[in-house]
């Protein structure tokens, strides 16, 4: 597998922030991650720095093998959509589309007309005249018709109706897989866009929680609820990564179960229910517990 | 999708199930990972995980440049797999029901019989 981006022992800050805290991993080609955590957990800092809009205080950075610092080379393979993306205020939506080619390689001027359409976006509007999930529809588009070979989306649905996202999803989907290429989904809905992810990153305080398969999360917590006596008894000696109570009931997230776990456990009365990625995630980043 | 399990074995599950029910007869070719993908709204990687779950185990085979097919006698197959583990995946948890409700055994075998009469 092809390594699209390494970063190792990478630390940003402000001041005395940590907003990146000695942080690696890789990103390998055609894949989607998702890069999850919660408000002011690092992930813009990190997708900042991927893409060279901000300098790392230490660390290296490789996209495409290189430094992407003032490197044009690399920056054209590379599409950065943030949450509050900001276009020359007098520029029309078609001025940002006509500009695109001008930064991004690989845009597909066809592709972008037919988004324009699905998203009914008003070409001839000013951006300064469009409405908040216009705006984020720009955003989209740029993003999709980029097909830049490395794509993050930051949070790129501010104001977007759930009709709209799901359309981003769709397209997303149907895009990538025509022309596959790695893109990092940073967001805060986590249930919406899990099935499509293949990898997933966790960032809390500046520090990686988890660097996983998706598939690997699914699956790997379980929460087992009853009498609290029997839940105490069923989780000792097993990893907690939350436990609840009310009154003499209590309920706890533990790590996967084999069938012999699961039999155990309704044999002890227990009720058993999945958790979803996105809970997994609420339980990791609430508690700063490690999940290795 | 069931959020308890790996999306990939659904997917492998959702073909054998519809190869047991017939509506994938066994030398036709099923469709290919994008279409799964788009379908069930799910990442590409994941949906030809699943398939090829199906290719190691021999239901499903590749034939080069065309697609993946159902291999001959596969249903059989299936079928008797799924009748092994019916005991411990309907039965047993049925009779934990059962037993917590207090309904006995002859109780639940002319509920059996009276079936799907309801």
């Amino acid at each position: 597998m092809t390594v699209v981006a390494e970063v190792q022992g990478l630390t940003k800050q402000f001041g005395k922030v940590h907003a990146v805290d000695d942080v690696s991993f890789t990103l390998t080609e055609n894949r989607i991650y998702g890069l999850l955590g919660r408000n002011g957990a690092g992930k813009t800092t990190l997708m900042s720095l991927l893409t060279a809009q901000e300098f790392a205080t230490r660390g290296t950075i490789r996209v495409f093998g290189e430094n992407p610092v003032e490197n044009a080379g690399v920056l054209a393979r590379t599409a950065f959509i943030k949450e509050s993306q900001r276009y020359p205020e007098d520029f029309r939506v078609k001025h940002v589309l006509s500009s695109a080619p001008w930064f991004f390689a690989g845009w597909d001027a066809d592709f972008a007309a037919a988004l324009v359409d699905d998203f009914r976006l008003p070409l001839d509007r000013r951006i300064k005249k469009l409405s908040r999930g216009q705006l984020s529809a720009v955003g989209v588009i740029v993003g999709l018709a980029s097909r830049a070979p490395l794509t993050f989306f930051d949070e790129p649905y501010l104001g977007l109706d759930a009709v709209a996202r799901q359309l981003f999803y769709d397209r997303l989907l149907t895009d990538y897989a025509e022309h596959p290429r790695t893109i990092v989904l940073s967001t805060h809905l986590i249930d919406e866009v899990s099935n499509l992810l293949e990898h997933v990153l966790v960032i809390d305080e500046g520090r990686i929680l988890i660097d996983s398969d998706a598939d690997t999360l699914r699956g790997a917590a379980t929460t087992i609820a009853g009498t609290a006596s029997a839940v105490d008894a069923f989780t000792r000696g097993r990893e907690v990564l939350h436990r609840e109570s009310i009154g003499g009931l209590a309920s706890a997230t533990v790590g996967a179960l084999d069938a012999a776990g699961r039999r155990d456990a309704s044999a002890a009365g227990l009720e058993l229910a999945p958790v979803s990625l996105q809970q997994l995630i609420v339980r990791t980043t609430t508690s700063g517990e490690d999940l290795s | 999708m069931d959020e308890s399990r790996p999306i990939f074995q659904q997917i492998a599950e959702q073909i054998e199930n519809d190869i047991i029910a017939g509506l994938l007869p066994e030398e036709t070719q099923v469709p290919s990972t994008n279409e799964f993908a788009a379908f069930h709204r799910i990442n590409p990687a994941t949906a030809g995980k699943g398939v090829n779950l199906l290719v190691d185990t021999g239901i499903l085979y590749k034939k080069r440049g065309i697609g993946m097919f159902v291999a001959a006698g596969s249903r059989e197959r299936l079928v008797a797999e799924r009748r092994e583990r019916f005991r411990e995946q309907y039965v047993q948890p049925l009779l934990v029901e059962a037993e917590k409700l207090g309904i006995t055994a002859d109780q639940l075998t002319a509920m059996i019989q009276k079936g799907g009469g309801r």
